[in-house]
């Protein structure tokens, strides 16, 4: 109980310091205007989203996105550092003042909403399947009963497939691999059938090579990816939901899904409908 | 503390399947570790040579490496299939495999080391009785090399029960791969998740070497 104790003591130690660094600095607005600086949290290894590039830049839709609010918010290319964001340490990454925003598959939850505030979405998607490009014996989820199917650990979908399918074919049929990234050789050796998780994500996959996978196209969840900023900036999210409307409108936000995603592109057809709140 | 009592089946469930790596890589490699050793004391030179290379590559390469090349090159690659329809029991047999060849690396070392132990006049009189040099091994040397290396044999297996964990590199759902994917379920609590596990281990491991150290002190060969 005394380590308990001692945890609680830390914890709250913890959550006083960042308390101080957040009083300090006002809406990601003003710090936008006054310094012409941002640092935005990405991913750095989703092809598609957020992946470092060999000469050190970045690319992906995430940092388009990022590089397109910032400047639409007064901070030129050359203003922005990127830090890599991990999925479990965005929260923290935000409430600690580590980043002013973060941008990297970030999906709105309201668990989260909680602990920090989201702009956008920017995007819509949901749990789907990459097939081998020549199958089509799967057509939906429902399909997938008896298939082989590879996931990655510590990802909730290959546990939205367990739960449903139950105990027996989650140990015949389910293969959970260290990041989907391992899951294409399986896929293409014909080791399993299907690779299932978000949309974004497999399309961003897939895309680095075309014609050998390719997507069923019929989500069976929904994720919304948004902006995630400090809880209470207010200004700073509708500033940030006036731009990503504003990308959408001028036809950035299409130019870039297609260069990032290639021929996966059409399964993201019309940009959603920002949630102001 | 919660979540690991609501998880509780999920986690016996997980070191049952630890046990049986460990039990089956155990047994695998304590054979092949010996094959191992009588090779690297044979009077054959081809032999001496093939365990000391064999030994040499095992042992200095990450058992990361070793279980990945499983998965990924016997499996995969080359297709070699213990299930025509078990994921589960394909990725089971393919790192009991790597853990298998990695550990006997280590059993032939301390064998070995066991064999230096037993005076070279048990050899020689063995000799001169007429054994051949397999019934020398068998019936002389290797009992009495055997009985001397219990302690560190124990402290091989011990290692090996921890090692099995590297199978979740390739998605067998031993103890590591569950708790990774606990973490995601049960984000708050973390550090019980963590410390059920880590006791787990513990449990596993500790008897283990209480058991090898006394076994080590009854069939130690009086000298």
């Amino acid at each position: 109980m005394r380590f308990g104790a001692c945890l609680l003591a830390l914890a709250a130690m913890a959550t006083g310091l960042t308390a101080c660094g957040n009083s300090a600095a006002g809406s990601i607005v003003d710090k936008a205007k006054n310094d012409k600086k941002l640092v935005i949290g990405i991913k750095i290894d989703q092809p598609g989203w957020g992946l470092k590039k060999p000469d050190g830049g970045y690319a992906g839709m995430d940092v388009d996105v990022a590089k397109y609010v910032a400047k639409e918010l007064g901070v030129p290319e050359s203003g922005i550092t990127f830090k890599e964001a991990q999925s479990a340490n965005r929260e923290p990454f935000i409430q600690q003042g580590q980043v002013d925003m973060v941008v990297a598959t970030y999906s709105i939850t309201d668990e989260r909403k909680k602990k920090i505030s989201f702009a956008g979405p920017y995007l819509v998607t949901g749990q789907d399947i990459l097939v081998r490009a020549d199958d089509t014996t799967i057509t939906d989820v429902e399909s997938l009963k008896d298939k082989k199917v590879c996931g990655a650990q510590g990802s909730s979908s290959p546990k939205r497939l367990a739960d449903k399918f139950g105990t027996e074919w989650e140990s015949k049929n389910l293969t959970q691999q260290q990041g989907y990234g391992a899951c294409l050789p399986l896929l293409e050796n014909k080791q399993v059938d299907a690779i299932s998780t978000d949309a974004t994500i497999l399309a961003g996959f897939a895309a680095q090579f075309p014609g050998k996978f390719k997507l069923v196209g019929k989500p069976f969840s929904t994720e919304k990816y948004g902006v995630g900023i400090k809880m209470d900036d207010k200004s700073g999210r509708d500033a940030i939901n006036t731009a990503i409307e504003k990308m959408f409108k001028d036809g950035t936000w299409r130019k870039s899904i297609d260069a990032n995603l290639g021929e996966f592109g059409k399964f993201f057809s019309s940009p959603p409908s920002v949630e102001r709140y | 503390m919660e979540a690991v009592v609501e998880e509780l089946p999920v986690i016996l469930q997980a070191f049952w399947l630890t046990v049986k790596l460990a039990v089956i890589s155990g047994l695998i490699s304590l054979v092949w570790g010996v094959v191992l050793a009588a090779m690297r004391v044979s009077p054959l030179p081809v032999l001496r040579g093939a365990g000391t290379v064999y030994v040499n590559i095992l042992r200095n390469t990450p058992l990361t490496l070793i279980i990945v090349f499983c998965g990924l090159g016997l499996g995969t690659v080359m297709n070699v299939q213990f299930s025509s329809d078990d994921l589960s029991v394909n990725n089971f047999w393919l790192s009991t495999i790597g853990l298998s060849a990695y550990t006997a690396a280590f059993v032939c070392e301390v064998v070995r080391s066991g064999v230096n132990t037993v005076p070279l006049g048990q050899a020689e009189a063995a000799r001169s009785i007429g054994l051949t040099f397999l019934q020398t091994l068998r019936l002389v040397i290797l009992p009495q090399a055997v009985r001397a290396v219990i302690a560190p044999l124990g402290t091989v297996l011990n290692a090996l029960i921890k090692n099995t964990t590297v199978a979740a590199a390739i998605g067998v759902a031993e103890a590591a791969l569950r708790m990774k994917n606990m973490f995601d379920a049960h984000g708050d609590a973390i550090i019980p998740i963590f410390l059920g596990f880590a006791a787990g281990f513990v449990i596993l491991t500790l008897p283990i070497g209480l058991l090898f150290g006394r076994l080590a002190q009854r069939m130690a060969v009086a000298r």
